[in-house]
């Protein structure tokens, strides 16, 4: 497959759904889709007809040896799932860095890329349990992290990690300990609480019950019930509401209110009040009201946590895949790896072919094309020569180049392209939450409704201040900031669920609610609206023997053009002996003299055709030049997208880097009016601003690191899966697959999230009109207040799962 | 009303069983993986038996 840039990984030619799962036996015959990766098989031959590729092949025969092929029977074939292929050009780490001593056995920590179901987790963990030495490999699905431990020394590392590499999957050592602590530990507690919350309000529910129907029982008994309750709520209840407590301490602390103060304050007072009605054999008592609130409340807090960290460990899952390595040249002539953060300006660095440079610096020697698409969006290759400038992020396609750093780490305009991306984040961190919005009007209404029960009762019902407390503390309770708290983390979580089982992730908590206001859709082009490769077009019209030689030549270098001419002719053999020409093109030497195969002035082509698309010539001796030209296909639903945009009445505007008419062409055919080509980070960003000054809300689509500051720019973004790893982390929203039909029902999901949250508010707001003016005139005894929290709570969850089903439109 | 004072600790005790045995569940590490959990059953160690029509999800 092509080089290791994001863009170009196993990107289907066409959607998955269209090809049968294949289903085969070692003696099926050709099906017209790969037998390893399920693709269809284009062009008129195939790796010994039934691969798309060699890496195909090569995963296909690994797996046959190891005896694993019921793999190929077990898996699913996922609409959206990407499909495998070894990747022959990621760079090597040496893995033995990476493992730790567990004394007698050796343990290393992997993320894993490419894990589409359970026959994957099947699959690596069959393939490395018959090495001889291993004694624990596991793959957890969730978090696609795979855990190994085997007895032998350090160096097996590389050889296990390069078994499951050839299958296909992309691996990267990390850290379990700085990655994991933070989110791990914070679920974990909040489970612990929810587990303690629900001990407690299950047990004192039973006992209130008893209170509640007992009406002969005597005094004895009903404070006995009341101490054996206490006994359980005090110490449920300072363990299972650390959470909010805290946080509305640290909230207080700021000068703030949010959510927590009220819900704090209501649970510590009613607490407080019940154990003072206790000790002095009072009728009522609010622990199950309490400890039932915190019940309530955890559930909605750990939904929301576990959709946040399942975003969170996604994200890092992709920064520690996008670490790589970079080879320096000492002066004495030995080579070391370090990483790119280590490096220092004036240290001399080897570029291998197809290796993605690591710092910014000036060619020393070597020289040829480097595909500059992850900075400024441009899908043909740049030529270097000596002298020339190269930054960090782009992928060498020439020769190997030897460069003298010029910055690193920090200076890079890599890293200035990020800083840009956060300083425009920071802008977007102020928006607040609906349910903090609400909370901020909320939490003075209620303390104020309180205050005024308490005075009321003392001043103007006489009554004395124990019982005037009770009252005002059953307000507190009876406003009950369950539905409230319960009603957008209920939405949200289904939301985020119905979305994730579609293959979009949505990061951000914020992010469905700011797409509800988008009117304004902003499009990247290349990456994003196209596959974002080179395609040989129209196949057909070429000469089998001219598009096979070309091919065959074409095998001998990285160029995209070349690549694209292999991927429409996959065959077989690469010719012998091919010399590379840097900045012009192949050379073959024949018995009847030298094929050509490169640029226009290379094979002396001498027809003046406006040559605006990609194209390279093959010139054969004695015969005029054959010219081949190349596209960047649209994605095969970009034009109902922006149909269905469109329809649901967003403005769609294209902004690209890439050449005018480039970009003029696609927005023609996919019917968009307004665009810009020639964009670089800086523009789009302005532009993106102007929109913002007018008044419109912006969803921005793109994929390159070009894309990042605008994605982070923007009110709402989102990113393909196969963007730029940096793309990914400024996005709030990130979609897998090769169509864009995610972009719309993230849209539509979002607009009925909306919608269902406006709902439960409002719900929320009649349910304490309605049980207001019950606990202000005392009459929400504990029953009453049991009931009320119960049922508003089941409302609101049960209106948010209306989400879960039916059509989003 | 004295069956109380036994019924009272009784049922406290299995509640308490009951939680004791979820944290010790959850620090086990049994909700680690629950997508996995939920596949895992259907894997066959040597047995090459075709499994059954699977849905697509």
């Amino acid at each position: 497959m092509g080089p290791p840039t994001r863009r170009d990984q196993g990107r289907p030619p066409a959607s998955i759904d269209a090809t049968p799962a294949p289903v085969l036996a070692a003696n099926s015959p050709p099906v017209a889709a790969c037998a390893h990766c399920g693709l269809p098989l284009d062009g008129d031959g195939a790796v010994r007809d039934r691969f798309c590729c060699a890496g195909c092949a090569a995963a296909f025969d690994v797996i046959a040896e190891l005896d694993l092929d019921a793999f190929y029977k077990r898996r699913d074939h996922g609409s959206d799932a990407r499909p495998l292929r070894p990747d022959a050009d990621s760079p090597t780490i040496d893995y033995g860095a990476h493992v730790e001593d567990k004394g007698n056995e050796q343990g290393l920590n992997l993320m894993v890329d490419g894990i589409n179901c359970a026959a994957c987790v099947w699959l690596i963990e069959s393939a490395l349990a018959k090495v001889p030495g291993v004694t624990w490999a596991r793959v957890n699905m969730t978090t696609r992290r795979l855990t190994l431990r085997w007895q032998k020394d350090k160096a097996e590392a590389n050889d296990l990690v390069a078994r499951i590499a050839a299958l296909g999957y992309r691996l990267a050592p990390f850290d379990p300990i700085r990655l994991e602590a933070a989110t791990d530990t914070r679920d974990q507690a909040l489970l612990r609480a929810l587990a303690v919350a629900g001990f407690a309000a299950g047990n004192i529910m039973l006992l209130s019950v008893a209170v509640w129907a007992g009406t002969d029982m005597g005094p004895a008994t009903r404070e006995l019930m009341h101490w054996v309750s206490a006994l359980i709520a005090l110490p449920a209840i300072g363990y299972a509401g650390r959470p909010f407590f805290h946080s509305a301490l640290s909230a207080l602390g700021h000068g703030r209110v949010n959510m927590d103060v009220p819900i704090s304050l209501a649970v510590v007072l009613a607490t407080g009040m019940s154990l003072w009605e206790t000790a002095t054999g009072g009728l009522h008592v609010y622990f199950d009201s309490a400890a039932a609130l915190l019940f309530f409340l955890l559930i909605g807090r750990y939904l929301d946590s576990r959709a946040r960290g399942q975003a969170r460990s996604a994200a890092a899952h992709l920064l520690a895949l996008s670490a790589r390595a970079i080879r320096v040249l000492e002066s004495d002539g030995t080579q070391r790896t370090i990483s790119p953060g280590q490096a220092r300006p004036g240290m001399t660095v080897l570029v291998a072919c197809g290796e993605r440079i690591g710092t910014d610096g000036r060619v020393l020697d070597g020289g040829g094309d480097v595909d500059t698409s992850l900075i400024d969006g441009e899908s043909l290759p740049t030529n270097v020569a000596r002298g020339d400038l190269v930054f960090a992020g782009t992928v060498n396609l020439g020769e190997p180049l030897r460069i003298s750093v010029t910055a690193a780490g920090d200076d890079t305009l890599l890293a200035e392209i990020v800083r840009m991306m956060e300083a425009a984040e920071q802008g977007r961190a102020t928006y607040v939450r609906l349910a903090d919005r609400v909370a901020r009007l909320y939490a003075p209404v209620v303390h104020g409704l309180a205050l005024a029960t308490f005075v009321g009762w003392m001043v103007i019902g006489q009554a004395s201040w124990q019982v005037a407390l009770l009252y005002a503390v059953a307000v507190l309770i009876i406003t009950c900031p369950c539905a409230l708290a319960l009603a957008v983390p209920a939405v949200q979580v289904i939301a985020c669920g119905r979305l994730l089982r579609r293959g979009v992730l949505v990061k951000s908590g914020t992010a469905l609610e700011r797409l509800v206001k988008v009117d304004i859709v902003v499009f990247d082009k290349t990456g994003t609206l196209t596959e974002g490769r080179l395609d040989l077009i129209d196949t057909r019209r070429y000469a089998s023997a001219d598009l096979r030689l070309a091919a065959s030549m074409a095998l001998a270098s990285r160029h995209p053009l070349s690549r694209a001419l292999v991927r429409a002719t996959p065959l077989t053999t690469v010719a012998e002996g091919v010399r590379e020409v840097p900045g012009g093109g192949l050379i073959l030497d024949t018995a009847e003299g030298e094929v050509r195969l490169g640029s226009h002035e290379f094979c002396d082509a001498t027809d003046l055709l406006e040559r605006e698309s990609p194209e390279v010539w093959l010139r054969k001796p004695n015969e005029s030049p054959v010219r081949f030209a190349f596209a960047d296909r649209p994605r095969t639903d970009s034009g109902s997208v922006v149909a269905d945009l469109q329809k649901r009445g967003l403005d769609v505007v294209l902004l690209s880097g890439d050449r005018r008419r480039a970009v003029a062409d696609i927005a023609q055919r996919l019917g968009i009016r307004r665009w810009m080509a020639r964009c670089d980070p800086v523009a789009k960003v302005r532009q993106l601003e102007t929109h913002h000054h007018d008044g419109h809300a912006v969803l921005m689509v793109g994929d390159g690191l070009n894309d990042a500051p605008s994605l982070a720019a923007a009110d709402v973004s989102m990113s393909p899966s196969t963007a730029a790893d940096i793309s990914q982390n400024a996005a709030d929203i990130v979609f897998q697959g090769d169509r864009l039909g995610p972009v719309v029902e993230t849209i539509d999901v979002a607009r009925r999230a909306g919608r269902l949250v406006r709902q439960n508010l409002g719900f929320a707001v009649l349910y304490n009109a309605v049980t207001i003016p019950l606990a202000v005139a005392g009459l929400a005894t504990p029953l009453v207040a049991a009931i009320a929290m119960s049922t508003s709570s089941l409302l609101v969850i049960g209106n948010a799962l209306r989400l879960a089903k039916g059509n989003t439109s | 009303m004295t069956g109380l004072l036994y019924l009272i600790p009784v049922a406290l005790l299995l509640g308490g069983i009951g939680l004791a045995a979820f944290l010790w569940a959850l620090r086990s590490g049994q909700f680690d993986d629950l997508d996995g959990a939920a596949h895992r059953i259907l894997f066959d160690d040597e047995d090459e038996r075709p499994l059954g029509p699977k849905e697509d999800d």
